[in-house]
């Protein structure tokens, strides 16, 4: 049986072979401690490191490279922002469409003191910005929205939650796990102060790589590090250094990782976002348009494509996600994820919590043929 | 020829002022800080003495903050 992987939205698969070879290549020829030793191992390991930040520096539209953290996955980094920036007293705002990376922290920071605001999108996870702006408060000090949801594929209004945050004077928290890559992204254009990103989806990198930009208006002082320890920076003092991105970098960088990362980001940077995103969406569309025909199927998210990114949500009348899952893999080969998908919110919102949906993520490799494929064996699925 | 080396205090800055140095036409190199100045920061930006102003002027315009200069 050939496989068809279509769980681009979990982490992306095949990697470019130039992000295998990259790390490959790491690991055979350099693998020396980036930015510790000073010999020519260790700063050939510390200009991949700095080769990585230019190339999502050039990606997001951001003008010192020197404003991009790493870490391990944008989970870390939304943490790293939400526990590290907001205090007992202060208010933020969210939509009902996070994923529990962001909801789990902020309920947990809720219980501290902090106040949470959830904008309840529509069923098809949209959100209108004027709701942003209502629900202000004096002591409101962040907007944090996912700028597409895992569950629908739906786009946020990021570019408008930017202006409003910056007319207030507040902050914006973008979670760009599903949109960098595959989604134009400016953070000057867009406002973001805090742009999150994960780098093995469809940054096309390996996983255990994450990053996060920070914007010139975010006092650094006020932004407390996740951890703190070694930097290979400053080692005559036992406090953090206070400048980027060592107050955020502390611990041996995963560097065979962000080699590969800046594989994938170079990748995408020669294909161009816009020729994969309009790849991508002509497979949703095919998606779409197939499964919308078949009897017995209801697929969720907006009708408008240029709502959404590569990602479709679906469920078969009379079954459960997970047997409809487990059909598509034992007798189809196809890869897909039933379920919460880690979104029980999004979930609520658009009305399938507890049960869940079937997600089809299709990615720059997929082809026409394979989404074909996962619609017939849909079909098949909903008939019996 | 004479040569000078800038220091930071972190290695990214380094990597930054390199780039930034090499884009605006200079002969640099980055080299493990000599022994004798102390820096933790373990490597340095060696660069031609004679162009030190302007290459310090470069930097501080592209804003690279620096720990040092030192004649080498
Ligand atoms: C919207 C969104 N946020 C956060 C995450 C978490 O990503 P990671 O597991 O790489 O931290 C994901 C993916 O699982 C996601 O889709």
């Amino acid at each position: 049986m050939s496989f068809v992987y279509l769980d681009n939205a979990a982490t992306s698969f095949p990697k470019p072979p130039q992000v295998v070879e990259a790390i490959a290549h790491f690991l055979t020829h350099i693998g020396a401690n980036a930015g510790r030793s000073g010999h020519r191992l260790s700063i050939e390991a510390g200009r991949i490191v700095y080769q990585t930040r230019e190339a999502l520096a050039e990606l997001f539209h951001i003008s010192d490279p020197l404003r991009i953290v790493f870490g391990h996955n944008v989970t870390e980094m939304l943490n790293l922002v939400l526990t590290g920036f907001l205090r007992p007293g202060d208010h933020v705002i969210t939509s009902s469409m996070e994923h529990n990376s962001v909801m789990r922290p902020l309920r947990a920071l809720e219980r501290e003191g902090v106040e949470v605001s959830v904008i309840p999108c529509s069923p098809e996870g949209l959100l209108e910005p004027a709701e942003i702006e209502k629900a202000i408060r004096p002591n409101t000090r962040l907007i944090v929205l996912n700028h597409a949801s895992n569950v629908t594929g739906t786009i946020l209004p990021v570019k408008e939650a930017g202006e409003i945050a910056h007319r207030h004077g507040i902050f914006l928290l973008v979670d760009a796990a599903q949109t960098a890559g595959v989604y134009p992204i400016d953070v000057e254009a867009d406002k973001i102060d805090f742009l999150a990103f994960t780098g093995h989806k469809g940054l096309l990198g390996p996983t255990g790589t994450g990053g996060l930009y920070i914007g010139p208006r975010v006092p650094l002082e006020e932004l407390r590090p996740l951890k703190r320890g070694g930097t290979g920076s400053r080692s005559e003092l036992e406090e953090q250094p206070d400048f980027l991105p060592d107050k955020y970098e502390s611990g041996t960088q995963n560097a065979a990782g962000l080699a590969g990362l800046e594989a994938g980001v170079r990748f995408v940077l020669e294909r161009g976002v816009e020729e994969i995103r309009s790849h991508e969406l002509e497979l949703t569309a095919r998606i779409l348009e197939g499964l919308s025909s078949i009897k017995g199927v209801k697929v969720y998210g907006p009708s408008d494509l240029s709502l959404r990114v590569g990602i479709v949500s679906f469920n078969v009348e009379g079954m459960e996600p997970s047997e409809v899952a487990l059909r598509l893999d034992e007798e189809f080969g196809i890869m897909c994820r039933p379920g919460l998908h880690c979104a029980p919110s999004a979930h609520r919102t658009i009305g399938t919590f507890p049960k869940g949906t079937v997600r089809f993520a299709p990615g720059i490799f997929n082809t026409a043929e394979e989404v074909e494929k996962a619609v017939e064996a849909v079909r098949k699925i909903a008939r019996r | 020829m004479e040569y000078g080396v800038v220091v930071f205090y972190s290695t990214s800055w380094a990597l930054k002022a390199e780039k930034v140095a090499k884009e605006g036409g200079f002969e640099v190199k980055l080299i493990p800080t000599p022994r004798q100045i102390s820096s933790d920061c373990g490597t340095a930006l060696r660069f031609r003495w004679e162009d030190r102003e302007a290459l310090l002027a470069l930097l501080e315009s592209k804003g690279v903050r620096i720990e040092g200069v030192h004649k080498i």
